[in-house]
């Protein structure tokens, strides 16, 4: 067996039992008088501030006062409503930079009201004990295609398919959930969630799902427009951006998205390989997920190389603490220059950055760290579509997410706005209500 | 420190923190250990005649209404008078006494409403040593079927005729504790006074179900699917006592009479509302039963902190300082015009105030841009219910118009002569006197 030390990327660095323990539930279910105290700190504030927060617009002290009095099923209809995806949005929603920022319990006492958890409690309890709590209208007879089973893609079918219009999902990945599956740390989302929470959100029928279709190559707009009666696109970021650093191409470079999809879809994490140094480069969550993840694996030691100031991460504060609380060194500052090695990375120089107005600028001093591993997070881009109208390299929408072209919504990652799961979520959902205002004539 | 030392009825202990007669007090080593915890009085659990004794319920005899997280806030029973044979609670009193000077040991008594009962067990309690006793005329349940308890206490006639015999056949303080299930405090209380009583203890039990469970449809405590009503007592009942105690203490016939409070007296702050409202000590039980013996140690160091504070130097010298203050609703100065004041830099915009005042009350709160919430001076009656509801304290506040402004809800300039409603214009009996 391999232990941290073991140079060279190596699997099995840690045993079944600690890699099992490193990798378990971030945030452990609240028990019913946990949640029950958790809930009683609610105010039930008027026209609350956590509301606004919410990019779906969850009536929150509505489903906390329902968790207080005894119906978590209920609570979880609020959550529903508004966010089919409410269970896994419980768990991977930045509600530090949401929700729980708004909460007013924050303001008074820097201890919000724990939404997220309570949000799971409703969610788990309502998915645990019932079948799928939403019937469908009557058949349309109309036909919706959704490209990408990800957050947006899925909201958007789910609500379509309650309207009754029968919706096909064209997925290219083999398993559906978009990021659910692929991205996210794998201890904000454990014992396959991902996945059973599809499994749950297709019991409303009149939604099949295909996968091994892919946008372009597998399939074309044109087709998909002439076929059904609305498109809406889901397709997510499916480019990543160049280190431009020299040596990017060596053995040991790789995306962080891609370690963290591998991560994802490893049943035994003691062969799934890891560096002895890793250097992640970015700032964002992915760049946290995969740096915590290398860490749990038992890399000896992993670095989040920066280039402006912390302050400004892309990562909450909050992610930015779990990452060091695991042993993750962030370095800010410092911009990638060359992966040094022969053929194979050995280490990496890196630039110290001064930020001045905005604009990052080398100071020519360098300093080189051993590096086998190294994982680029600097970002996602759109895989271009043709013949639609784009703005700031994402597909241009107005409205619920209508695109230039008639008939064909988009949202989610492949639209301006944050990249967040729950954005995504209120995007598909809002553009399905368009779809079913614009197929029913009721816009 | 200040000293507690409280005496009452001629009765002196170390402080005025005696546990009610109830299951704490119910024997022996209940009641020293909690005189070893620093209880300064004890009302032993109430005894009933010689003879087999009562028997329980067998099942649960205790209900309870709960806050969130489980808080007790209220507890009910069912439990009757002491199981126990007379005998035996008689000779464990005369014990603890011998060895517990100090402290103030009373003796609960219920027996049936003839002078013969009376007569035969007052000798034998007397034996004890023990330094006075207190009449239950309380209980709700169960004894009051049998014509005790409450049925006495809702009787006047009885309360009178009882007292008096206590009063011809035992020689030490006799206290009359008085049921709240009646309509006005002051009947029973002065029926004991012309009974002879030497004081008054109040309230005991309000008659209550606590909850019905949703599932058997049976009230709780359920007893095979029935339940009965019970004796609530706790922090939910503190409201009720402490304006018995006040009518009590105000009222010219009994003024001056020895009231002995009790109802949800739970922190030295409760303790310390009792007693200036009229009462000479305080008697505690829920306290007890919901966090043990130890609570009262929080008491002694709470009141004696209160009064060094507050300059106090022994209990005597705030023993119903506020009962002046207790009036009536129609010498309330109405010249007294309070507007509602939010503290921007404590407000933490939960808007409660504003949902309370816009949906339930006088529509005078704004709602600006921002979560900012003003009063509107022209709509504010000054009701307190923002105040009320608002989650952090002092953030709103009630403040008085200086005299000479002028009221805009209402245009009239604030007056600081007082004023009430007995002289006010729309009072026809005001006008007919003029």
């Amino acid at each position: 067996m391999a232990n941290p030390q073991t140079p060279g990327i190596a699997s099995a660095r840690l045993d079944a039992a600690t890699l099992s323990e490193n990798f378990a539930d971030l945030h452990p279910p609240l028990s019913a008088h946990e949640a029950a105290v958790a809930a009683d700190r609610c105010y039930f504030c008027h026209d609350a501030p956590c509301i606004t927060a919410c990019p779906t617009d969850i009536d929150i002290p509505l489903f906390i006062r329902q968790i207080a009095t005894g119906f978590p099923e209920a609570a979880a209809r609020t959550i529903f409503d508004q966010n089919i995806l409410g269970g896994m949005c419980a768990r991977v929603c930045p509600t530090e930079t949401l929700c729980e920022e708004a909460c007013v319990r924050e303001a008074a006492e820097g201890k919000p009201v724990e939404i997220g958890r309570l949000q799971r409690h409703a969610t788990d309890a309502a998915m645990a004990r019932q079948g799928h709590p939403y019937a469908r209208a009557p058949e349309t007879g109309k036909r919706v295609a959704v490209v990408g089973a990800g957050p947006a893609g899925l909201a958007c079918a789910h609500r379509l398919a309650m309207y009754g219009h029968a919706v096909t999902i064209y997925e290219a990945r083999p398993r559906p959930g978009g990021l659910n599956e692929y991205g996210i740390a794998s201890y904000k989302s454990v014992d396959n969630f991902a996945a059973r929470e599809v499994d749950w959100l297709l019991g409303i029928g009149g939604i099949s799902l295909e996968h091994g279709r892919s946008l372009g190559t597998d399939l074309s707009l044109e087709e998909l427009r002439a076929d059904h009666d609305a498109v809406f696109l889901g397709i997510g970021l499916g480019g990543v951006n160049a280190l431009g650093a020299a040596g990017d191409d060596r053995d040991g470079v790789t995306d962080a998205v891609t370690f963290i999809a591998d991560l994802r879809q490893t049943r035994d994490l003691t062969t799934l390989p890891v560096g002895r140094h890793v250097v992640v480069i970015g700032g964002g969550m992915t760049a946290v997920d995969a740096a915590v993840q290398a860490k749990l694996l038992g890399a000896q030691d992993v670095t989040i190389a920066y280039r402006r100031d912390q302050d400004a991460m892309p990562a909450s504060r909050y992610e930015q603490d779990l990452a060091t609380a695991r042993g993750v060194r962030i370095l800010s500052n410092v911009m990638p220059k060359a992966i040094l090695g022969n053929g194979t990375a050995a280490g990496i120089e890196l630039e110290y950055t001064t930020v001045t107005d905005g604009r990052v600028t080398g100071t020519g001093e360098t300093l080189h760290l051993p590096a086998d591993m190294i994982l680029r997070a600097i970002g996602q881009r759109l895989v271009p579509v043709d013949g639609l109208e784009m703005a700031g390299g994402k597909i241009a929408v107005t409205g619920p997410g209508r695109t230039s072209v008639p008939g064909l919504w988009a949202g989610g990652d492949c639209t301006p706005g944050e990249d967040l799961t729950v954005v995504a979520v209120a995007e598909g959902r809002d553009a399905a209500e368009d779809i079913h205002a614009a197929l029913t004539g009721a816009g | 420190m200040a000293d507690l030392t409280t005496t009452f009825l001629g009765i002196s202990s170390p402080n005025p923190f005696w546990l009610a007669s109830a299951p704490p007090t119910d024997k022996e080593y209940n009641v020293r250990r909690a005189f070893e915890a620093g209880w300064g009085g004890v009302v032993w659990k109430t005894l009933g005649e010689s003879g087999p004794p009562i028997v329980n319920v067998n099942g649960p005899r205790y209900g309870v209404v709960h806050g969130a997280d489980r808080r007790v806030l209220a507890l009910n029973n069912i439990e009757l008078i002491t199981d126990r044979p007379l005998e035996v609670n008689l000779e464990e009193m005369a014990r603890v006494k011998a060895d517990w000077p100090d402290r103030a040991l009373i003796a609960s008594i219920m027996v049936p409403c003839d002078e013969a009962s009376w007569k035969a067990i007052l000798p034998r309690v007397a034996e004890t040593g023990c330094d006075g006793i207190e009449l239950n005329f309380g209980c709700p349940h169960g004894m009051s079927e049998r014509g005790m308890g409450s049925a006495v206490g809702q009787v006047p006639e009885y309360i009178e005729m009882v007292t008096r015999w206590c009063k011809t056949y035992y020689d030490k303080p006799v206290i009359v504790k008085l049921t709240p299930n009646i309509t006005d405090i002051r009947y029973p209380a002065r029926a004991a006074k012309n009974g002879g009583a030497d004081a008054v203890s109040l309230i005991n039990t309000v008659s209550s179900i606590t909850s019905v469970n949703l599932d058997t449809l049976s009230p709780e405590p359920s007893i095979d699917g029935k339940g009965s009503h019970g004796g609530l007592c706790g922090p939910a009942v503190k409201p009720i006592a402490l304006n018995m105690v006040a009518e009590i203490a105000r009222d010219p016939e009994t003024r001056g009479l020895p009231i002995s409070g009790i109802g949800g007296v739970t922190t030295w702050r409760d303790a310390a509302e009792f007693m200036v409202l009229g009462a000479g000590n305080v008697q505690v039980c829920t306290a007890a039963m919901t966090y043990g013996f130890k609570v009262v140690q929080e008491m002694i160091t709470g009141l004696a902190m209160w009064m060094d504070e507050k300059g106090y130097r022994a209990t005597s010298d705030f023993i119903g300082q506020a009962v002046p203050n207790v009036t009536d609703w129609q010498y309330l100065n109405l010249n007294y015009v309070t507007k509602a004041r939010i503290d921007q830099d404590a407000c933490i915009k939960c808007g409660r105030c504003y949902a309370a005042c816009e949906d339930t009350s006088h529509q005078a709160i704004w709602m600006h841009e921002g979560r900012v919430f003003e009063v509107n001076d022209a709509e504010c009656v000054a009701c307190n219910l923002c105040v009320d509801v608002c989650p952090v304290e002092n953030c709103i506040t009630m403040e008085r118009l200086p005299a000479g402004s002028v009221d805009p809800r209402t245009g009239k300039v604030v007056s600081d002569d007082y004023a009430n409603w007995t002289q006010h214009p729309n009072n026809p009996a005001s006008q007919a006197a003029e």
